[in-house]
Formats: C-alpha cells, structure tokens, sequence
C-alpha cells in the first residue's frame, strides 16, 4: 500500500519536475536579456531538478538514497545562485548592458559613482 | 490502473518534456547573441542533464545513478565559475564597455 502510493507521488512529481525543466528552457529562449534570463535558469532549473531528486528518495526506502537525494538537493540549491550571481556580475562588470526594458540599474549608478578601479577588482 | 504502471508511464513523460527542454536549451546556445547567454545555456544543459539521469534512475531502479547526477551537476558549477572567470577577463583586455548588447 504505502509502496504504492510512493509508486504514484514520484510518478507525479517526475512529470512536474520535467515540466519546471522545460519551463526554464522556454525562459530562457523567452526573456529579453541575460539578467532576466538568469531567473529562469537559475530558479526554475533548481526546482525542476530537485523534483527529480526528490520523486528519487520518496520511491527508494532506503536510508543511504534519501540521503544522496537530500544532499544533491542541498548541493544545488547552494551552488546555483552562487553560478548565476557570478556570471552575472562577471558579465556586468565586462560590459554587457541591461535591455532597454530595464527600469532600475543600481550597480551603474554605484559604478559611475567614482570608485570604479575598486569595483572592478574585487570580483569574481 | 496499477501504480508501476502509472509511474513508466510518468516518467516516459518526463522523459519527453526533458528532451525537448535541452532541445530548446541547445537553440539557445547555437542562438546565443552574446557570449554568456551561450554560457548560461551551458549550465542549463547540464543541469537538465542531471535531471535526465535522475528520471532514468526511476525508470531502471538502479538509484545509484543519484550519484552520477550529483557528479554532473558538481562539474557544471565549475564550469560556469571558469566561464564567468573567462568573461570578465575577455572583457577587461578588451577595454572599455561592449555596445550592441541588449537592444
């Protein structure tokens, strides 16, 4: 019974997951610049990936996968913004502008400000 | 309809929705426009790729595949962190701000 209804929740968070995965593809194709596109890689690519893991540990039973799941769960949340917060940055510091849709861009202002040889090297 | 048939069935679905996201993740990198869209591109394949793996875990029952998934994602963060190194520098030798981007 219980192996059962481990059988059907993996099976529904498999095909949300996959759904998530896709979404952020889509995303990706979809926004206008890399800023915004950086959302949907980064956040939905993380929950599509972790649905996966997770359908994993619920269908297993067994302690050491559950972990594995858990742990790969724990590792992607912690590595993902940390990517797409330095490719951003790294981005933004070389020089590829915000679209024109953009309404509020701070690091310029902050840039332009007149400590830029501070700025530029700290990063990365 | 019994619950091992309803999860081949889900996850031969999530199979198919994967495929086409990391077909669309690969037209976004032939596409690309600038150099860390390509990158960004990148980094999303692989992590769709790890969860290509994951669904193909459920699907065999060979769970050890976790550990390869875990493996994938580990070397596409690196990856992207030498990426976004590699961006910078091109940029800084370069010299002053990159027009034409964004439109």
């Amino acid at each position: 019974m219980i192996a059962e209804i481990a059988r059907y929740s993996a099976g529904v968070l498999l095909v949300v997951g996959a759904m998530f995965g896709l979404l952020s593809a889509i995303g990706i194709l979809r926004l206008p610049d890399l800023y915004t596109r950086m959302h949907a890689a980064s956040k939905a690519g993380t929950v599509g990936v972790g649905l996966i893991f997770v359908a994993i540990a619920v269908i297993s039973f067994s302690a050491p996968v559950i972990l594995r799941a858990l742990a790969g769960i724990f590792f992607l949340v912690l590595t993902t913004p940390v990517s797409a917060h330095l490719l951003a940055r790294a981005a933004y510091y070389a020089g590829f502008h915000p679209a024109k849709l953009t309404v509020a861009d701070d690091l310029d202002a902050q840039i332009n400000r007149g400590d830029r040889a501070h700025n530029r090297h700290d990063s990365v | 309809m019994s619950g091992t048939l309803f999860l081949d069935y889900a996850s031969l679905a999530a199979l198919a929705l994967l495929t086409l996201a990391l077909l669309l993740a690969v037209l976004q990198i032939v596409r690309g426009e600038t150099l860390p869209d390509r990158v960004l591109g990148l980094d999303l394949l692989t992590m769709l790729g790890a969860g290509y793996i994951g669904v193909i875990a459920v699907r065999t029952g060979i769970l050890l595949y976790v550990d390869i998934a875990i493996a994938l994602a580990l070397a596409g963060f690196l990856a992207t962190l030498a990426f976004a190194r590699y961006v910078q520098h091109r940029g800084e030798r370069n010299g002053s701000r990159i027009e034409g981007e964004g439109r």
